[in-house]
């Protein structure tokens, strides 16, 4: 009688199954096919779909569209620039020198050239720019004092304290409070020029100007046309000098026409004419004397 | 003769390189299971306990990192009967090995049982040319034994020199260095069916697998079956397979006589199955679980169903007492001793000073067994099972894998065989550049 039941299974492997089997458990072909396959077929994939120009710049534009909706959000837009510590007038010439078109994102703007660019400004000693919590360009300026007008060639200029041009003035009666300084090369010596009115101090009231003299000396002009030369080193104490006699004998109201103090071991008034002739009266010389 | 023993050195060199890979696969080809351990070899200094006591037998330099075991096919009396089926059992069992040590082996270490194996003593003497003994007088002392007339289509299996002896000194391990005038060498040979050993290894190859030694499973249980002293003492070792018995004389740690029997546990099985009328397969499993070979008088109620599948209900409905069985079995068993103890006296073991016989095998375990057997083979008979070694899964520690166990052992550290020694010069071909080098190195 045969068995009805199917025969059992055959326990055996076959011969291929054997040998993959034994394949499988060569170490090198192990980690061949479950280290370097997969690492090759990635490589393979990424290389092939980077070989495709359309891909590369189907690519880039979804990088650049990510990162544009990214600077766009609300939190990176600047709404309005604020200028703090400049004049109407400075802040318009600000707006002027860097336009932005408001709202724009903080990514598009150069925070450093617009530095730059409103430093050159000659009214702007120093800027700040920043951006605020709030979508606000920060513009902290602080200005440059004019402290002297300066005649030159060209017409009247405002200097500040360090001799750097602030701006062009029509007329000196514009900046009447402002002391007058002439001459090329005054604007070198702004802060020497300053220190010698400061020295001049009692006699402000005269004082019409400081001339530079062959960019080298001061010349202090009073009213009557009266000049006080200096000499070119040691200004003030030859100065304070001639304040010192002017203290003391009221020196400046006499008819003289020039104090030359360029050597100091030999410091020379200069008298006016009618003041020379009448000298020489008294002291009964000279041709009036003489005949007279 | 020359063509085996240059095709065991091959298989020496096998084994140098699976030993540098480090794994190395057992195979027991027997007839009722097939055995694959596959091992891992992590140097002498690995797995060393700590107390300081070396390791024995070598076992402890390797571990056991897979092991399959598969139902044998094609195989009767230990010889491959049906390749394509053996081949097929082979593969189930080396992929199951494989599988489990998760590692490719690709040599293999094979031990099979049948083929008749016979044994030779040799005795072989020179006159040494210095008073030292060297590598080179130890291999012409091993070639001038008169090789008996083993008969056509036999190999030779072992060729294990046994005994060393000096002038009037015997039992000598090792010769070399000393100083004597005659050296004499006992060895014993162990030769088998040419055929059966061709089949096996081209069985092999047909599995990918580079055969690194070979060995008679007889051999192979007795070191591993055999401790130490009963090893050093004189002992034999009766294997009992299910095709055949193996049989082998150990004494001074050396195998001195193997041989078979060709009865088995499937003999046993087939008395059953005929006795009884009853499936091959039905009457393994009745041997299995109510075998025995001493009946009682509780046996003669102990009613076993032995079942049937024809759909007649008086045939299917069986019984046999257990008392019936072990009537079946007895007389076989018996027989099988018989025989073995028949062997053992052809071979002059009554004359060896200790006459342990150890049994062990798959059939060793059938119930009742150490009591009929000291009735046959003598008093000095204990029922054995192999030593534990590392890694080995609890379930083939029984006497069934005693065979495997001692391949372990084998591979691990094989003894000497004649093939591992120096080819003398005398030996090579006339025209050798080798044989004019060693002129030179001897006469400069």
């Amino acid at each position: 009688m045969r068995s009805l039941k199917a025969p059992l299974r055959d326990p055996a492997p076959s011969r291929i199954a054997y040998r993959i089997q034994r394949l499988w458990l060569t170490p090198m072909f192990h980690t061949l096919l479950k280290v370097w396959l997969p690492i090759l077929v990635v490589f393979g994939l990424v290389a092939g779909y980077f070989s495709n120009a359309d891909n590369v710049a189907a690519l880039r534009n979804k990088a650049a569209d990510i990162r544009r909706s990214i600077q766009e959000r609300p939190e990176f837009t600047v709404k309005l620039m604020a200028i703090d510590g400049a004049s109407e007038e400075i802040a318009e010439d600000i707006r002027e020198v860097v336009p932005v078109d408001f709202p724009i994102s903080s990514f598009d703007l150069d925070l450093s050239a617009m530095q730059d660019r409103i430093e050159e400004l000659d009214a702007v000693a120093r800027v700040d720019v920043r951006i605020r919590p709030g979508g606000i360009l920060q513009v902290l300026v602080r200005e440059r004092i004019p402290t002297v007008v300066w005649r030159n060639e060209s017409g009247l200029d405002l200097l500040d304290a360090e001799g750097h041009r602030v701006a062009s003035i029509a007329s000196r009666t514009g900046r009447s409070d402002l002391p007058l300084l002439a001459g090329a090369g005054a604007e070198r010596a702004v802060p020497e020029a300053l220190e010698v009115l400061a020295t001049a101090e009692p006699v402000k009231q005269r004082i019409r100007g400081l001339v530079r003299m062959g960019e080298r000396r001061w010349t202090l002009v009073l009213d009557r046309d009266q000049r006080i030369m200096l000499p070119e080193a040691r200004p003030i104490p030859a100065l304070e000098q001639v304040m010192a006699l002017q203290q003391a004998q009221d020196l400046l109201a006499r008819d003289i026409v020039a104090v030359d103090m360029r050597n100091e071991n030999r410091p020379t008034l200069r008298m006016s004419v009618p003041a020379t002739e009448e000298l020489r009266r008294i002291k009964g010389l000279g041709p009036g004397a003489g005949d007279g | 003769m020359m063509d085996l023993y240059s095709s065991q050195r091959a298989m020496r060199h096998m084994r140098k390189a699976a030993m540098q890979r480090g794994v190395i696969a057992i195979l027991d080809i027997g007839t009722s299971k097939i055995a694959c351990l596959v091992l891992r070899f992590d140097g002498p200094d690995k797995f060393r306990e700590s107390d300081g006591v070396g390791s024995m037998a070598g076992q402890s330099s390797f571990r056991i990192i897979g092991a399959a075991t598969t139902r044998s096919r094609g195989v009767r009396f230990g010889e491959i009967d049906a390749m394509q089926e053996t081949e097929r059992a082979i593969r189930t069992a080396v992929q199951a090995a494989q599988k489990m040590a998760n590692v490719r082996v690709d040599h293999v270490i094979a031990c099979f049982s049948g083929a008749g194996p016979r044994s030779y003593g040799l005795a072989g003497s020179i006159d040494l040319q210095d008073s030292q003994v060297t590598e080179q007088d130890v291999a012409r002392a091993l070639a001038s034994c008169d090789v008996p007339d083993y008969g056509e289509g036999r190999e030779v299996l072992h060729a294990q020199p046994v005994n060393f002896a000096l002038d009037h000194r015997s039992g000598m391990g090792d010769p070399r260095g000393q100083i004597g005038n005659k050296l004499a060498v006992d060895m014993h040979l162990l030769t088998a069916d040419s055929d059966v050993i061709q089949n096996l290894l081209y069985c092999m190859k047909r599995c990918d697998l580079e055969v690194a030694g070979i060995a008679s499973s007889a051999y192979a249980s007795g070191i591993s079956s055999l401790v130490e002293d009963e090893q050093e003492l004189g002992s034999a070792c009766i294997d009992m397979g299910g095709g055949t018995s193996g049989i082998s004389i150990f004494i001074k740690k050396h195998m001195i006589y193997a041989d078979c029997v060709r009865m088995g546990g499937d003999h046993v099985t087939m008395d059953i199955s005929k006795g009884l009328q009853i499936p091959f397969a039905t009457a393994e499993r009745i041997k299995t679980f109510y075998g025995g070979v001493v009946a009682t008088g509780m046996d003669d109620r102990d009613m076993i169903e032995i079942g049937g599948d024809t759909g007649d209900w008086e045939h299917d409905r069986r019984t046999v007492s257990r008392a019936e069985l072990i009537g079946i079995i007895r007389p076989r068993v018996e027989e099988i001793l018989e025989e073995v103890r028949g062997r053992l006296n052809a071979a002059g073991f009554e004359h060896l000073p200790s006459q342990q016989i150890v049994l062990t095998g798959g059939a060793s375990q059938i119930a009742g067994l150490d009591g009929l057997a000291p009735k046959i083979l003598g008093q000095q008979v204990r029922i054995g099972r192999p030593l534990r070694v590392q890694g080995l899964p609890q379930a083939a520690t029984g006497a069934p894998f005693a065979s495997a166990v001692g391949l372990c052992l084998f591979a691990a550290h094989p003894q000497d065989e004649w093939w591992d020694f120096e080819i003398p010069s005398e030996r090579y071909p006339a025209r050798s550049l080798k044989r004019a080098v060693k002129w030179f190195k001897d006469n400069w």
